[in-house]
């Protein structure tokens, strides 16, 4: 299996750009594992973080095709190494059970989750992590009964003076 | 700063580009910019068919170096422009297309003739912009310039609202643009250089190929003095036909599926290839695991094409003349030119193919003949376009060119139907010079309604049809790989070219023998109408030399 890679690019917040840069991935063959977006301080520019399964020649080919991108201002691939990678996860757990109930309070006590919501039936749990961090929450989450999940894709920030 | 209409502003922006020659088809979606027209000094030439119009912006900037500009309505009128549009991208010439849009008020609601064009053009141009009032227009036309004339060159779309169009404001025409996400940065690294010129002076067999980047930079003469500094042989793409002048000692012909004998061999069996401003297609590659053995230097503008489809040993990213300037101050002095043994190879595959051309010699008016009749009638200056499939590869292969900019075609695309449209718009572009569209029965009908364009606006093209009554390529495939199972290839309800001539008011010349088409050329050559030669040839008539699809360079055959 290829690697998954995060690639960080800084593009012009404004209509459109996202449907450029996805029909762009798109439109080459690249498949988008997932896709955060968020304005800058500077609102008139927005940061997108991609992760992808590429590497090599390939990689490389992306990120000079977004680079090419008039829309996008500049583009980097991020080492792991030196990069901090958080993901968020909103998880609606099924707690009718008590047992599964204090199974679940536990489990997300112990991925430092915090429950935003509970009511007889059900838990709304916020995870954060790394999106292995999650993953793994989630397999462990499965047992107790997962009635609904939505994650924000990976986001990202290298650590130290690096900088995109 | 001055109020005015959005559709005066658009013509004033034209103006201040320097555009004087707009090619398109009018529609409910323009009228206010046909309405500013009526008082500007833009030639407007009529298509009839809005595909054409894009064909002619098209021939127009590949024939001058210019912006090529086009104009469409909304809906129907835009799409039209689509093969036009992907047809120019691709072999990165510089068009800049405008298309009417429904009001912004009812922008998503599926009024009349409403297309969303930025989202339908998005991978077939360089940049689309759509306007979202009237003050916005002076800075996307000067940014759709810019941006379509500079780096790669490109298609650039712009889409007019018309209430835009209609629209009373206070106008400002910058007379610079910039983007922070855009740098046609061109000069190249000189470590790049370096290592570049390092590894060429150490080739023993090295060759050239040039793309039809280096037409577009300009840089053919930097290219002449290169090789022959390195005595480096010289194959071209399709799209650099012209770099380099037909005849000259180091001119070794296009490489590819139907690439020389010469070429072929040499690229295989070269030790360094410098590529310049090409993005190596799978039809200059064959099978590309089997494309060269040599360490790949690869220039280009667009860095976006490096590692794409043939891995390089050394990229320089960089304009072609500048990357070429600075390896000939790298290596003038060099003391090594390549092996005399690589020169004597060179030799002798050119022998042989000059023998295998001796044994091919058959009864009958040939292709290969007629485009060498054709070049000695034809001043050097002269501009030949081409359809695409047998005329093309024939063309290519067999109508020598002597200068950058005289030999056109739709390399990328392959667009059918285009050269005629492009030789319209190259002729506008250049009226002083013989413009020839070599032509196929079937790629003719698919644009032949232009005659009309053709005639009303005295552009005086001449059409070669190499008529065989056959979608010729096809049936060639079908022929060779196929066991000849044809299908779907024969024109049998084509019309009578000679008489569709004379029914749009052009001339129509059916020559039965050489000597005729010769006298038809030159009376197209004096003619103020255009006019079309309609040559009968075999329909089994195939093009070679051909290396089967999927197969590698030198397994090149020179017959069936």
């Amino acid at each position: 299996m290829t690697p998954l890679s995060t690639i960080a690019f800084i593009v012009e917040n404004r209509p459109g750009v996202l449907f450029k840069v996805s029909n762009m991935f798109r439109r080459r063959g690249y498949n988008i594992e997932s896709i955060s977006v968020g304005p800058l301080m500077d609102r008139s520019l927005a940061r997108m973080t991609v992760t992808i399964e590429a590497d090599g020649r390939v990689l490389r080919n992306l990120i000079e095709q977004l680079r090419g991108m008039v829309e996008v201002l500049r583009v980097k691939h991020l080492n792991p190494r030196r990069t901090v990678v958080r993901e968020m996860a909103l998880v609606k757990l099924n707690t009718t059970d008590p047992m599964a109930r204090e199974e679940a309070l536990r489990l997300v006590n112990s991925h430092h989750g915090l429950i935003l919501d509970i009511d007889e039936d059900y838990i709304v749990a916020e995870i954060t992590g790394s999106p292995g961090e999650i993953d793994s929450f989630l397999r462990e989450a499965e047992s107790i009964g997962i009635v609904e999940l939505s994650r924000t894709g990976a986001t990202a920030l290298e650590k130290g003076e690096l900088k995109l | 700063m001055a109020e005015m209409s959005g559709a005066e502003a658009f013509i004033k922006a034209l103006e201040r580009e320097g555009v004087e020659t707009l090619f398109g088809v009018p529609g409910g979606a323009v009228i206010p910019i046909c309405d500013a027209l009526y008082d500007a000094d833009i030639r407007f030439v009529l298509a009839r068919h809005e595909q054409g119009a894009a064909h002619m912006a098209d021939g127009y900037a590949r024939a001058s170096g210019r912006v090529g500009v086009c104009l469409a309505t909304s809906g129907p009128g835009a799409t039209n422009l689509i093969t036009g549009l992907a047809t120019a991208n691709i072999d990165s010439s510089p068009v800049v297309a405008f298309t009417g849009q429904v009001p912004t008020s009812m922008i998503g609601t599926d009024a009349f003739q409403e297309v969303d064009i930025i989202g339908v053009t998005a991978s077939i141009t360089k940049h689309n912009i759509q306007v979202q009032r009237a003050r916005e227009i002076p800075y996307a036309v000067k940014a759709a310039f810019y941006i379509a004339s500079t780096g790669r060159r490109g298609v650039v779309l712009v889409d007019l609202p018309k209430d835009a169009q209609t629209n009373v404001e206070e106008m400002e025409f910058p007379e610079h643009i910039e983007f922070k996400g855009y740098s046609p940065n061109v000069e190249p690294d000189p470590r790049e250089l370096d290592r570049a010129a390092t590894l060429l002076a150490k080739a023993e067999k090295p060759i050239i190929l040039a793309g039809g980047g280096v037409i577009a930079s300009n840089a053919c003469g930097e290219l002449l003095e290169l090789a022959e500094l390195l005595m480096a042989p010289v194959a071209t793409t399709l799209m650099g036909k012209g770099a380099i002048p037909s005849g000259h000692p180091l001119h070794i012909g296009m490489c590819g599926m139907h690439g020389t004998w010469e070429a072929n061999h040499l690229v295989s069996e070269a030790d360094v290839l410098l590529a310049i401003g090409s993005r190596f297609s799978d039809r200059t590659t064959g099978r590309v695991e089997e494309f060269t053995e040599a360490r790949i230097i690869h220039i280009d503008i667009d860095p976006s094409e490096f590692d794409k489809n043939v891995e390089a040993s050394l990229r320089v990213r960089g304009d072609a003349k500048l990357a070429l300037r600075g390896l000939i101050e790298r290596l003038r002095h060099i003391s090594r030119r390549s092996g005399e043994g690589w020169m004597r190879r060179l030799e002798e595959l050119r022998e042989q193919r000059r023998r295998m051309e001796e044994e091919e010699r058959g009864e009958g008016v040939k292709p290969p003949d007629l485009m060498k009749a054709l070049r000695r009638l034809l001043p050097k200056e002269a501009i030949v376009t081409t359809e695409v499939g047998q005329c093309q590869m024939w063309a290519a292969l067999h109508f020598d060119v002597y200068a950058p900019r005289t030999f056109l075609s739709s390399g990328g695309l392959g667009t059918m139907g285009w050269g005629f449209p492009a030789a319209i718009g190259a002729k506008a572009a250049k009226p002083e010079v013989p413009v020839v569209d070599i032509a196929g029965d079937g790629s003719f009908g698919m644009t032949e309604n232009n005659l009309a364009t053709a005639v009303e606006e005295e552009l005086p093209v001449i059409v070669i049809i190499l008529n065989n009554r056959v979608l010729g390529m096809v049936a060639q495939w079908q022929r060779l790989f196929y066991g000849r199972r044809y299908f779907g290839v024969h024109l049998g309800g084509s019309p009578d070219f000679v008489k569709l001539a004379e029914a749009y008011g052009a001339i129509g010349v059916r020559p039965g023998s050489m000597e005729e088409f010769e006298e038809a050329v030159k009376v197209g050559m004096e003619s103020e109408a255009a006019t079309v030669i309609d040559v009968p040839i075999d329909p089994e008539e195939n093009v070679f030399p051909m290396v089967p699809p999927g197969r590698g360079l030198r397994e090149i055959l020179v017959e069936d």
